[in-house]
């Protein structure tokens, strides 16, 4: 057997519309299935649970759940979903809620607990609520709890936070990142927001009208010049980096990635050793051919030039950290007017000027 | 008062009680099905189901009188027990009042499973819950007060039926004669101190089921919150 894969290949038409979505997604950690509202997204989501049915092949982690001959009604399937709205059963508590999908004893060694899950989402005050007295966010982290607690295999999520303001979503991201970290579940995300891709994912599957244009690592995409994640307005990298050493004096904190290393504000509680991710703007990014002189600017790394997207009046560049420019890719968003002063080209050796790289608060492992 | 009315209320509340049950049981999956087909040949069923809230009791009375009768398929079934017609008995009334209430216990259920829409047992399957663990643990519960106001109006309407029971019940006491008929007859018999007790009996049963409707569905407004 191969590692473990999710393998989607699925084919057909929705209302005039054609899908034609085949990708392959790791068997452990979160892949952000990104496109534009109406890519069809949530219906290659839906073909997964087996709620819509497309022609095509779905695999997940060596169980075929699809194929020419097989179709698994979806309460054969053990997938959780959460939905863009929380869809709680109003009849129920929310204690009632989260067990409906716990069925007869749950084995000492499920992979997901009762009181863990209840831990993890802060829900020990609402057990015994009334879904119609909960706040949106409250609603919204019991459905990822009940989710979780039918033992799935594979977790869907369709735009969970969508459906909420900035103040709740930013509520309930620390709890997603945190279950991210203590649970070894695959998870497809379905979005259409960058920043949650950013915070969250490490996989990729970029859509398009009805269409997988890209599939694969995060930062892979984000920097490859072919993608128009490159030339999107608010164009950033995320960087999986390690702390190698901490400045308690400054409050700074030193990451290495491939090809250079980093100077961040630490937050509190940072550790050496740890895996944090940082993420780079385009916007944030300057060149300059020489080594600059004194600066304030914490972060200036040696790179390559690897490829160039012209826009009107600006140029991304995608930049290869190091000397040889075979590290980490970065990209930076300058002037048109600027890139031709400075005649720059793909292949130069610059100077890479970051004013700010943010550190995302979890810890990643 | 006497032993008479006393067998005809005690007749009517039988009669609507079984009929209530018997609507329940076959109204329930009717109304499922109505309420999910996307067939166009489902608004024809729903539609033959409403048939009774428009036609004259005495049109759908003399369908079923003929229907019931000895050479109508309800005389086939009596012959099962060696009677002749399903007509003036009382097995015969409860098939005409489930024929005449039918609309009225099916709709409502079918509304609240129609409004309950699709998500709820698509979350249950993503649960892993079997199509009849669904269908039990969250479409019922979340229709019940569909069910409570089908079977409010489903019994309510089947009481106050006379038409149709005129038609193929006739007027036999303790077998056929039910409260609305039996005010015609006090009243044909100018015994109207009788008449005016069942009538004002009649009154107040039918004030508080209509209260008792309103309250449910004020209840259900207050969930869907």
């Amino acid at each position: 057997m191969t590692a473990p894969t999710i393998e989607v290949a699925l084919a057909g038409r929705r209302g005039g519309f054609a899908l034609e979505a085949s990708f392959t997604a790791p068997g452990q950690g979160v892949t952000a299935v990104f496109g534009p509202s109406g890519c069809g997204k949530t219906t290659v989501l839906r073909c997964i649970a087996g709620l819509e049915r497309l022609e095509g092949t779905c695999r997940v982690t060596g169980e075929t759940w699809q194929d020419e001959t097989t179709f698994r009604p979806p309460h054969r399937r053990p997938v959780g979903y959460v939905f863009q709205e929380a869809s709680l059963f109003a009849h129920l508590s929310v204690e009632g809620n989260l067990l409906y999908g716990v069925r007869g004893r749950v084995p000492a060694d499920a992979a997901v607990r009762f009181d863990d899950v209840v831990e993890l989402l802060g829900l020990s005050p609402l057990l015994m609520r009334a879904p119609h007295n909960l706040s949106g966010g409250e609603r919204q982290r019991v459905a990822i709890g009940r989710a979780l607690l039918s033992q799935p295999r594979l977790l869907l999520m369709d735009e969970p936070l969508s459906a909420l303001d900035r103040a709740t979503k930013d509520e309930i991201l620390p709890f997603l990142e945190r279950l991210h970290l203590s649970l070894s579940l695959p998870v497809l995300y379905v979005t259409h927001d960058m920043r949650e891709v950013e915070r969250l994912a490490d996989h990729l599957v970029l859509m398009r009208a009805g269409r997988v244009i890209a599939a694969g690592p995060l930062a892979a995409l984000q920097s490859d010049p072919a993608l128009p994640l490159v030339t999107a307005r608010d164009a950033a990298v995320g960087l999986d980096a390690v702390v190698t050493h901490l400045d308690p004096a400054y409050g700074l904190a030193t990451l290495a990635v491939d090809g250079g290393v980093f100077i961040v504000p630490a937050g509190a509680g940072t550790m050496v050793g740890e895996r944090r991710r940082l993420r780079i703007a385009a916007g944030d990014v300057s060149l300059a051919r020489e080594p600059p002189g004194p600066s304030t600017i914490l972060n200036v790394l040696e790179a390559r030039i690897r490829a160039v997207e012209a826009g009107d009046n600006e140029v991304t560049a995608v930049l290869g950290l190091g000397h040889d420019g075979a590290g980490a890719r970065i990209l930076a968003r300058i002037t048109r007017r600027s890139f031709e002063r400075l005649e720059l080209s793909e292949g130069m050796a610059v100077h890479a000027q970051i004013k700010s790289v943010a550190l995302a608060p979890g810890v990643r492992r | 008062m006497s032993e008479e009315i006393w067998t005809a209320v005690r007749l009517t509340l039988q009669l609507a009680a079984v009929t209530t049950l018997v609507l329940l049981v076959i109204g329930t999956p009717l109304a499922w099905w109505l309420a999910r087909s996307r067939r166009w040949w489902a608004e024809v069923v729903a539609a033959i189901v409403a048939l009774p809230i428009v036609l004259p009791p005495t049109v759908l009375g003399f369908y079923l009188l003929v229907a019931l009768g000895p050479s109508g398929p309800g005389g086939l079934v009596a012959g099962l027990w060696g009677a002749r017609t399903l007509a003036f008995t009382f097995e015969g009334l409860v098939i005409g009042s489930v024929v005449y209430s039918m609309p009225f216990v099916v709709q409502p259920i079918r509304n609240a499973f129609a409004a309950m829409g699709e998500r709820p047992l698509e979350v249950a399957a993503t649960l892993r819950a079997s199509p009849a663990r669904a269908f039990w643990t969250v479409a019922v519960p979340l229709a019940r007060p569909g069910f409570l106001t089908g079977a409010v109006l489903g019994f309510a309407h089947t009481v106050g039926e006379f038409g149709v029971v005129l038609m193929i019940g006739g007027n036999i006491p303790g077998e056929t004669k039910v409260l609305s008929v039996a005010i015609y007859d006090y009243v044909e018999a100018l015994q109207w101190r009788e008449a005016n007790m069942l009538a004002a009996g009649m009154v107040a049963f039918a004030f508080l089921v209509i209260l008792a409707v309103t309250l449910i569905d004020r209840r259900v407004g207050r969930m869907r919150e």
